[in-house]
């Protein structure tokens, strides 16, 4: 029981550090693969302590109460993960505070953010299935949803499940918000959405946003973990390695590929989680 | 058993009054007391249940009412008849004459049964439906006297047919009553084949030629699950000896084979619970007036499809018939949560979704395992309010506006404030956790794995999918705030207010409560249905953890006043290139002019529209209930 209290607490203070220090190391990678010499790696801290200081500038009052919503579920969802919640939970919380985030962006009315809220729902659409799958594998190869129980697996759940993995790894870029899936809203500038679902949000708002970013993403990855911890020792620095090799592995991923059209991500994230995801489990259920 | 008696010949005979009764302000009491007495009578119904404990079966020689039953089924026929004469669709009168024929002969020259059933049998199942039909139906009854009103007045072409509407209505609760407390098929029979009538009736309101015509497609598709039925009920008595639904669905749990009729009884279920190929129907029930697609969608009709095949699940468990009601089941739920999104009438959204949720307790229902069963009838529980509260809600600001559409609810929360919270409770409680119908799907979910039908597992994950894209996006359409909108006249009548605010706020109950409705209702009832004990569905952990989010939904509001308040915010215009013209409603075009700014959904015709969708899922649900029931059936014999 205490340590599953000490992790919430260890994930609930050290998220938003972790997350933002992987923010930082990625855009020094993604600089230098560019052959820039890129910002410090402490940069984002500075970015966000600089808008916690602004001015609110809001379209209307619902907005922030969205954006808080948003917030506090994306924290609620890392915590019940690192707490050993059933993962079907977590998911399903997941879930909640995407549509408080994307509710946001429609009741701006505003164009950008409008169009950004429906790129939104539809890489929600197309992650869905994976995200639900990843939860059904875990469940087949341990009997449990618990995240407790699955971390205590005799061997890492990714010999089971090489398929499952490799379609979370593949929907992970569209919630890395990384090209060539970031349709919806994008680090980079120059795009024909403006900021996409973010457009309207700024100062304290935007600092909560990018917070509740660093929480998800300590979170997926936490996610990746999952897939190779187990009882022995070793299998949690394996895990510490694979969360580092795929989320540079998404960087390079980032930095080679266009962006593509929605329907491109639809069919690819639909058809990697059929063939990936749904046989790998069809046949975890027959042999196990 | 005289409270039993009570609800279905109450309903029954202020349908008769209110037939008679030409007053619209007269009637509009005769319906709130009828309503009152109803209500409160399933309520008292149930208490007793629960406190009593037993459950119990009634009346077993029963001639001088079979009697009359085949005297009101030959007048029933002779109404059918009438009307597809008149309409000339002679095929109606085809399928109608052969399971008239079929039950006559039954009825005066079948064999003689030696122990014959109790005709009239209550348990908890009984009593989770009467609630059902009880409160849900006649919320809507209430609501329908108001909205009937502002009906005629919006429509002047169609006639004044009120006093026959709301007969119609207390008929299909009485026939419902009837149904769910049966025992004996032919009775079970006899009361379905009153709600299919008096569906079509309600749909083909109007007298418009679509609405004659999706009342004819109606009528020949439940016929034709009544012909089924029919053909079951024959098999059952020739062959079996029996005349119980109890005894058939016992049989079929303990072994026996009676694949037959549990699967014809299964494919009556499927008709009348819309599934794919027969949604059809279902989806051409809104050309009727709301409150009877409210009915047809939530409180009965469908829900007599499903209620049939969750009875019948013990004996679908692991035989082929369960795995075509699953596969049917699985495959209308994904196909039809797809079709949804193309949708963008918000009633054929409903439609659609009402026969996407179905699909799922149907599903639930073949699995026949009580985790499944479990699901299943949570599911129906929380279908039956949210969608009731959905369609009433929907025809409540169509009423407002003069418009049904999802486009034109755009920036519904400043125009109708009132009206667009009850929409959100409404659909918040259709997909969202930690509200109702999620922790349904999440058994189900759990139950499919355990079974091991990975091709419900996909279905279901993909379907879950493209059901939260229709409903965000409807959602994001009522949550949008314009600038230097005005706030519409709220034309809703206290009668339709009544209606929504209870709905909304039993929805909210439902959510809460549903633990306590699990252990005292359903865990007892699935013990008895399949003689066992029970394993945890949903731990105290995970209620727990549920209960926290509800919390922290509810104290929301409150954070995000703590988080935002110390700052001073201004408010701007929402960015449109720097080109707005005053307001966040024109922008300057590249002319120099000033256009309008219109924000669509994304509906994706050409992807999920019905031109692309329909047709195949119709030939791929044809062809699976054909292959499945050919082997079954082949199998059997």
């Amino acid at each position: 029981m205490w340590i599953r209290i000490v992790w919430t607490i260890l994930f609930l203070i050290l998220g938003p550090f972790a997350g933002g220090l992987l923010a930082g190391i990625d855009r020094k990678i993604t600089a230098r693969l560019q052959g820039r010499r890129g910002p410090s790696v402490w940069q984002p801290f500075y970015d966000l302590l600089k808008l916690f200081r602004k001015q609110a500038v809001i379209v209307n009052s619902i907005q922030d109460f969205l954006i808080c919503g948003f917030f506090i579920f994306i924290v609620f969802t890392g915590a019940l993960f690192f707490w050993g919640g059933d993962l079907l939970l977590v998911f399903f919380s997941l879930t909640l505070a995407g549509i408080f985030f994307m509710m946001s962006a429609c009741s701006a009315n505003s164009p950008f953010s409008a169009m950004g809220a429906q790129r939104e729902l539809m890489q929600t659409m197309a992650y869905e299935p994976m995200v639900l799958l990843a939860a059904i594998g875990f469940y087949v190869c341990n009997g449990s949803f618990a995240v407790s129980d699955i971390a205590q697996a005799h061997l890492p759940a990714v010999l089971y499940l090489p398929g499952v993995f490799l379609g979370f790894l593949y929907i992970l870029t569209i919630k890395f918000r990384k090209s060539p899936f970031d349709i919806s809203t994008s680090h980079h500038a120059h795009q024909e959405m403006v900021k996409g679902i973010t457009t309207e949000l700024s100062g304290p708002i935007l600092a909560l946003v990018e917070l509740a970013h660093w929480y998800e993403n300590v979170f997926l990855l936490g996610v990746i973990a999952l897939f190779f911890v187990a009882s022995s020792w070793w299998t949690w620095i394996l895990a510490v390695v694979m969360c580092i090799v795929c989320y540079f592995f998404e960087i390079l991923i980032d930095n080679t590929f266009a962006r593509v059209k929605w329907q491109e991500m639809l069919k690819t994230a639909w058809s990697v989680t059929l063939v990936a995801g749904a046989v790998n489990i069809m046949i975890v259920i027959l042999i196990l | 058993m005289y409270l039993i008696g009570f609800l279905i010949c109450f309903p029954l005979i202020m349908a008769l009054l209110l037939y008679l009764i030409k007053n619209d302000h007269v009637r509009k009491y005769f319906v709130y007391a009828a309503c009152g007495v109803i209500i409160a009578a399933s309520v008292l119904f149930a208490v007793r249940q629960i406190i009593g404990g037993a459950n119990g079966t009634y009346l077993r020689n029963t001639h001088l009412i079979d009697l009359l039953m085949s005297g009101v089924e030959l007048v029933l026929f002779g109404v059918i008849v009438y009307y597809s004469i008149r309409y000339r669709k002679y095929y109606v009168v085809f399928i109608a004459a052969v399971q008239e024929f079929l039950l006559l002969w039954m009825e005066f020259f079948g064999p003689e049964i030696a122990h014959p059933t109790a005709h009239i049998y209550s348990d908890r199942l009984t009593l989770i439906m009467c609630l059902i039909i009880g409160i849900v139906g006649c919320l809507i009854c209430i609501y329908a006297t108001g909205y009937m009103k502002d009906y005629h007045n919006h429509h002047k072409d169609f006639k004044n047919r009120k006093p026959f509407f709301f007969s119609m209505l207390f008929v299909f609760l009485g026939a419902m009553y009837g149904l769910v407390c049966s025992n004996n098929l032919t009775w079970i029979y006899f009361f379905w084949e009153i709600t299919s009538l008096c569906s079509f009736l309600l749909i083909g309101y109007n007298k418009t030629e679509e609405a004659i015509k999706n009342s004819f497609r109606a009528l020949w598709m439940n016929l034709l699950g009544g012909l089924a039925f029919a053909i079951a009920i024959v098999y059952c008595r020739l062959v079996y000896q029996i005349d119980g639904l109890q005894e058939l669905v016992l049989m079929g749990a303990k072994g026996v084979l009676v694949i037959i009729p549990v699967i014809l009884l299964a494919f009556a279920g499927l008709t009348k619970s819309a599934q794919l190929p027969f949604s059809g129907w279902l989806l051409g029930a809104m050309v009727a007036p709301t409150p009877t697609s409210a009915l047809l969608h939530s409180a009965t009709m469908v829900k007599a499809g499903v209620y049939l095949l969750l009875r019948l699940s013990p004996a679908l468990a692991g035989n082929l018939a369960g795995t075509m009601v699953t596969s049917i089941g699985g495959f209308t739920f994904f196909a039809t949560s797809l079709l949804a999104i193309a949708q963008t009438d918000g009633k054929k959204v409903l439609a659609y979704s009402t026969v996407s949720n179905l699909g799922l307790i149907t599903a639930c229902a073949g699995v026949g395992i009580h985790e499944a069963v479990w699901a299943g009838i949570l599911l129906m529980i929380f279908h039956a309010v949210s969608k009731s509260l959905m369609f009433l809600s929907v025809g409540a600001v169509e009423n407002c506006t003069g418009s049904r559409n999802i486009e034109d609810m755009h920036g519904l929360i400043v125009k109708l404030p009132k009206l667009a919270f009850v929409m959100i409770v409404g659909i918040a409680g259709m997909f969202l956790a930690p509200f109702g119908m999620l922790i349904s799907k999440w058994a189900a979910l759990k139950a499919f794995v355990d079974s091991k039908s990975i091709l419900m597992v996909v279905f279901l994950v993909y379907g879950s999918a493209s059901t939260l894209f229709y409903w965000t996006k409807w959602l994001g359409k009522i949550i949008a705030v314009v600038h230097n909108s005005e706030k519409k006249k709220d034309i809703t009548k206290r009668s339709e207010w009544t209606s929504l605010l209870s709905q909304a706020v039993i929805m909210i109950i439902l959510c809460v409560t549903f633990p306590i409705i699990s252990a005292h209702l359903i865990e007892p009832l699935l013990s008895e249905m399949f003689h066992d004990t029970i394993p945890v569905i949903i731990s105290k952990g995970n209620v727990f953890i549920m209960a926290m989010m509800l919390c922290m939904i509810a104290i929301l509001p409150i954070v995000a006043r703590l988080l935002t308040h110390t700052r001073r915010q201004k408010v701007v215009l929402s960015y449109m290139g720097g080109a707005n013209t005053g307001d966040d409603r024109n922008f300057v075009n590249s002319f120099e002019q000033e256009t309008k700014m219109y924000l669509a959904g994304w509906y994706m015709e050409d992807y999920f529209g019905e031109k692309r969708l329909w047709r195949p899922s119709l030939i791929g649900a044809t062809a699976a209930l054909v292959i499945l029931m050919i082997i079954a059936i082949g199998g059997a014999v």
